[in-house]
């Protein structure tokens, strides 16, 4: 027991514990610089931020050695169960939930809470390595791609139902596992066009934009029967008739989800972003103090400490969904460009190794872990540069937050356990 | 391809874009974007004093007085002996935490206001003492006096902006002060000026280091400029005073200006009730949707009522303008005008002339109704075709400025109304002539007019044939306006020479006929008195009020210096409330004052009241 321990030791991918390492660290520097005030200097205080944020850094080093203790079999074995209770820490959330800024994502154990769906994604991505790694199973049958969507689904429901749309949006990344796996691309190219579509119809109008759509299929279509002939609509009609229903139906759909089932609040992102709205004040207040923050950055930054829009406090959620944003004020276009390349190392490395394994189960997983890692960074990262709507998820490593920072270490940690193991003998 | 491919392309497309932006942001835009909004800047403002008002004899109206609040910065306050430091402002422990608490949720480390206004004496007690309580601080801020107590509904009042107020206005912040009503809302920007602002750099501590850029951003502050009221304010005075104890409104114009002289709403109230530590109490009460006098209704220029009598002359005009009628045209009357077969479709007359014809000066003297009900058949019937006939008929009405709203420089009013062919086209759907409407003849039915509108009626008359909209601004600064929308007369469709004859019977009315017992000795009054029905829901049941007393008039005669409209809810007799009032008024505007004779007059019309009235039907 005692020799495979330093084996594995031996074989962990030190680079990613350099970058996992480095990101939290400075992670950590960035919320002693949000929070800290003048009155309260004391590092390790629980009372301030930054001090609570160490005490939680601490802890993940337990985890951590806990996480490389188990064999990397025991992660396969009991995937299954480990998304069972998290599906039942979702549920329970109805029950013994504490209710913080208008959702119940918390449980309270005291002084501390632990938002359970920062660790459930990890816990998702085991299960749907479990079920992805099996030899008998081929994504090409919509059987089993719909067993893969409830896998997906479930959580991402009941955490959008908290309600925490954000956090559940993160979901969406296994779609880039799945397509791995063999899903084909259709899906997300579908998904892509409807994203597209939808931003058009907030900026035209659904009326025009139908018009525009039904006018490109009918366009495609007297091309279809030029090439095709007759033959083609003997053979087709249904479907051209069913693409043109869904087209209307979608635009439609649209058109009342964003202007009915929409909260205002939510509009209000939208059209903030896409610079429908010009608001510096109210909706866009965030946006706007965030990449007012970070433009005054300029090319080296003001320094550690010396960022003053930080320290007056005028970017709100600093030390946790805005942290980006003072990486940008004291360290300037070279740090913060510095910490999206990090990033992306991060990313290449987790998946060049998944892909090196000869395990299947360890490379979906592996695959898992980047895509939840990328999705979080492209909706955190592009709502502080105001590339994206407001929606509140942390950035890995760096925010604020007990849950977030134990629930990355556990996804990252699991990886390079099952990584260590993989050069192994099976 | 393998399959990995299109998540490595994924993420160096994003590293890429975001990279991007981050040097679109920091290195294009870089630290100098948007420097005034940038929030290290603090936006200290210099608020200028409000401009003073004055009527058209430079009598001040409304001027400015200091008010000192107490201030709080919730961060700063140390802990103090609750006990004393209520005793010392005169609250109870529940205020001092409710305040506190409040303060508290607005900013710990902004400052908000904890107790407001107080008065001068307690400034200067609390000065010295508030020192020793840390975090309060006393703050000087500009409110409004009225040193005349009169002409609330025209003045105004002013009051803090609200939280949406400022969402909606860039130059507004939440708690500074805008004109709410009257004309200090209609010329907030002129009364307000503009206020100064300095820019003032903080350092990380957030405390000022010294002025932002050496002051490159800063402006100076405007004072507000000076108003002069087109009112009279003793005339206004008087006739408020006049109104004590009854309901409704007076307005009197200036004919060969438009100026307005008097523009009163009874019940009225002191402005000064809306200024200081009362208001928010006094506001409630005055406000209170429930309370039937309606202090804050501006009657003058919101209550449409029926114009009544005063009406037959623009029927009488257009009779002469589309030639149906003339000086020879005369109409008999059998006690009343029988406008159907049925043997109630009779409208009842009292001018007492029976079977005699009557021609156009008596008519009006006497206010037969059958001889403007036989005019206004003869108008709207001219061509056969009642709808277009009422259409041209409605034309010339509103050429006098009725039915729509008439353009005057205050915030509030009414369109009253003035019914066309299409109205009832839409409304009656039978095949209606002049018979089925007939009571518009006589001002009744479904003419709706407001006390300015029919003012300006009077002024249009006097002025025999052209009027300058109402207005009640004559200087800014002393420099009188230029807006050409008061300057410019506006012509009715009347021609000038029909206008002599309705004058020299309206100067009949104050002769020999109804307003007789209310001449004034050497000024020539000429009028026209109103009685009008009415009607009110009373517990789900259509009940007849007492008639609404009203009176046109204009005087003198030649060259008239004022034309006024009057009406008094349920006062009767148009003879018996209005036109004494109105005499009252114009000979305390032409001569200056009550001349023995009339004392008795003036006596009788300031003990009047109608309270006992008005509680009938509250």
């Amino acid at each position: 027991m005692r020799q495979e321990q330093n084996n594995i030791f031996a074989k962990i991918d030190w680079l990613l514990v350099f970058l996992f390492l480095f990101l939290v660290g400075f992670g950590w520097m960035n919320i002693y610089a949000a929070s800290r005030t003048t009155e309260d200097s004391e590092l390790l205080s629980f009372t301030t931020k930054h001090g609570k944020q160490f005490v939680f850094i601490c802890c993940t080093i337990p985890l951590i050695v806990l996480i490389l203790f188990f064999n990397s079999k025991f992660y396969e074995k009991f995937s299954s169960i480990f998304y069972l209770i998290s599906i039942a820490s979702l549920i329970g959330l109805f029950i013994f939930g504490k209710k913080i800024n208008g959702a119940t994502s918390w449980y309270n154990f005291g002084s501390i809470g632990l938002q359970p769906s920062e660790f459930v994604k990890a816990f998702t991505a085991l299960a749907i390595a479990k079920l992805l790694s099996d030899r008998k199973y081929n994504l090409k049958l919509i059987k089993n791609q719909i067993k893969a969507f409830i896998i997906i689904f479930i959580p991402a429901i009941l955490i959008t139902l908290q309600p925490d749309a954000g956090s559940a949006l993160i979901y969406l990344a296994f779609f880039l596992v799945l397509n791995r796996e063999g899903l084909t691309l259709n899906y997300l190219l579908f998904g892509a066009l409807l994203i597209l579509v939808f931003i058009l119809i907030i900026f035209f109008g659904y009326i025009p934009i139908s018009l525009w759509l039904i006018g490109l299929i009918s366009i495609g279509l007297f091309y279809a029967i030029y090439r095709g002939g007759k033959r083609f609509i003997r053979f087709n009609w249904h479907k051209v008739l069913m693409i043109y229903v869904l087209t209307i139906l979608f635009t439609f759909g649209t058109n009342f989800t964003y202007n009915t089932i929409f909260k205002q609040h939510h509009r209000d992102r939208f059209e903030v972003l896409l610079g429908l709205k010009i608001d510096t004040k109210n909706i866009g207040y965030n946006s706007y103090q965030s990449e007012l923050t970070i433009s005054s950055g300029s090319w080296t930054g003001k320094g550690f400490l010396k960022g003053d829009i930080t320290k007056g406090d005028f970017v709100p959620e600093q030390h946790t969904d805005y942290i980006f944003s003072t990486v940008g004020e004291e360290w300037g276009f070279i740090g913060s460009s510095f910490v999206i390349l990090l990033f992306m190392l991060m990313l290449y490395r987790i998946i060049y190794l998944a892909e090196k394994h000869t395990n299947k189960f360890g490379r979906i997983y592996g695959y898992g872990v980047a895509s939840i890692l990328f999705f979080h960074l492209i909706i955190n990262l592009g709502m502080v540069i105001g590339l994206m709507p407001t929606v509140g998820i942390p950035l890995p490593f760096f925010s604020y937050g007990g849950s977030s920072l134990w629930g990355f270490t556990i996804l990252l940690f699991i990886f390079i356990r099952l990584d260590a193991h993989k050069n192994y003998d099976w | 391809m393998k399959r990995s491919f299109l998540l490595y392309f994924l993420i160096t497309l994003i590293g890429i874009i975001f990279i991007a932006r981050l040097f679109q942001l920091q290195i294009i835009r870089g630290a100098n974007y948007d420097p005034i909004r940038n929030s290290a800047v603090k936006i200290k403002y210099d608020y200028p004093e409000r401009g003073y008002v004055y009527d058209r004899n430079e009598t001040l109206l409304v001027a400015n007085q200091l008010s000192y609040d107490i201030m709080i910065q919730p961060n700063k306050v140390s802990p103090l002996d609750t006990l004393e430091f209520c005793d010392l402002l005169k609250i109870d422990k529940e205020y001092f935490l409710k305040s506190f608490r409040r303060a508290e949720k607005y900013a710990t480390y902004k400052p908000s206001v904890f107790l407001k206004q107080l008065s001068k004496e307690d400034f200067a007690f609390l000065q010295e003492k508030l020192q020793k309580f840390k975090g309060f601080y006393i703050q000087k801020r500009i409110i409004r006096e009225y040193p005349v107590k009169v002409a609330a509904n025209v003045l105004g009042y002013i009051g803090e902006v609200n939280e949406n107020m400022a969402k909606i206005n860039n130059y507004y912040q939440q708690g500074e002060l805008i004109g709410k009503d009257g004309i200090e809302r209609q010329y907030e920007k002129i009364l307000r000026g503009k206020k100064g602002k300095k820019f003032l750099s903080l350092n990380r501590f957030n405390t000022v280091t010294g002025s932002y850029l050496k002051g490159t951003y800063d402006t100076l502050s405007q004072n507000g400029k000076d108003l002069t009221l087109t009112l009279d304010i003793k005339l206004q005075a008087y006739a408020q005073k006049l109104m004590s104890g009854k309901r409704g409104g007076i307005v009197a114009i200036e004919p060969t200006t438009g100026e307005i002289l008097a523009l009163v709403t009874a019940p009225s109230y002191d402005p000064n009730m809306l200024v200081g530590r009362k208001r928010s109490k006094n506001s409630n009460f005055l406000m209170d949707p429930k309370n039937p006098d309606k202090p804050t209704y501006d009657r003058a220029l919101m209550a449409q009522y029926a114009p009544g009598s005063p009406f037959k002359m623009m029927n009488a005009l257009i009779g002469l303008q589309e030639n149906v009628i003339n000086s020879n045209t005369n109409f008999k009357c059998y006690e009343g005008y029988q406008y159907g077969r049925r043997k109630n479709e009779f409208m009842g007359c009292h001018c007492g002339i029976i079977g005699k014809p009557i021609y156009l000066k008596t008519a009006i003297a006497r206010s037969c109704n059958s001889y403007f009900s036989n005019t206004f058949k003869r108008i709207v019937e001219k061509d056969n075709r009642p709808s277009e006939g009422l259409n041209s008929w409605s034309e010339h009405v509103k050429s006098f400025g009725l039915g729509n709203y008439l353009g005057y420089d205050l915030p509030a009013g009414a369109s009253g109304r003035i019914p066309t062919g299409t109205f009832y086209d839409g409304r009656i759907n039978y095949r209606w002539n002049a018979s089925s409407i007939i009571s518009n003849a006589i001002g009744q039915g479904d003419v709706e007019t407001t006390p300015i509108q029919l003012a300006n009626f009077t002024a249009a008359i006097a002025n025999k044939g052209y009027f300058y909209t109402p207005h009640i601004l004559k200087q800014i600064d002393k420099t009188p306006i230029e807006d050409p929308k008061f300057t410019i007369p506006k012509k009715t469709t009347i021609d000038k020479k029909h206008f002599s004859p309705i004058i020299e019977a309206m100067h009949e009315v104050f002769k020999t006929g109804t307003g007789k017992w209310s001449q004034v000795n050497g000024i020539e009054i000429c009028g026209k008195t109103g009685t009008v029905e009415n009607f009110a829901n009373i517990n789900g049941k259509k009940t007849q009020l007492k008639d609404h007393s009203i009176l046109i008039a204009f005087a003198p005669k030649k060259n008239p210096k004022i034309a006024l409209a009057i009406f008094v809810e349920n006062g009767g007799y148009g003879s018996t409330i209005a036109a004494p009032i109105s005499s009252l008024l114009i000979e305390k505007y032409i001569s200056g004052s009550i001349s023995k004779a009339n004392k008795n007059r003036e006596q009788r019309m300031l003990n009047l009241s109608l309270e006992k009235t008005y509680s009938q039907f509250n």
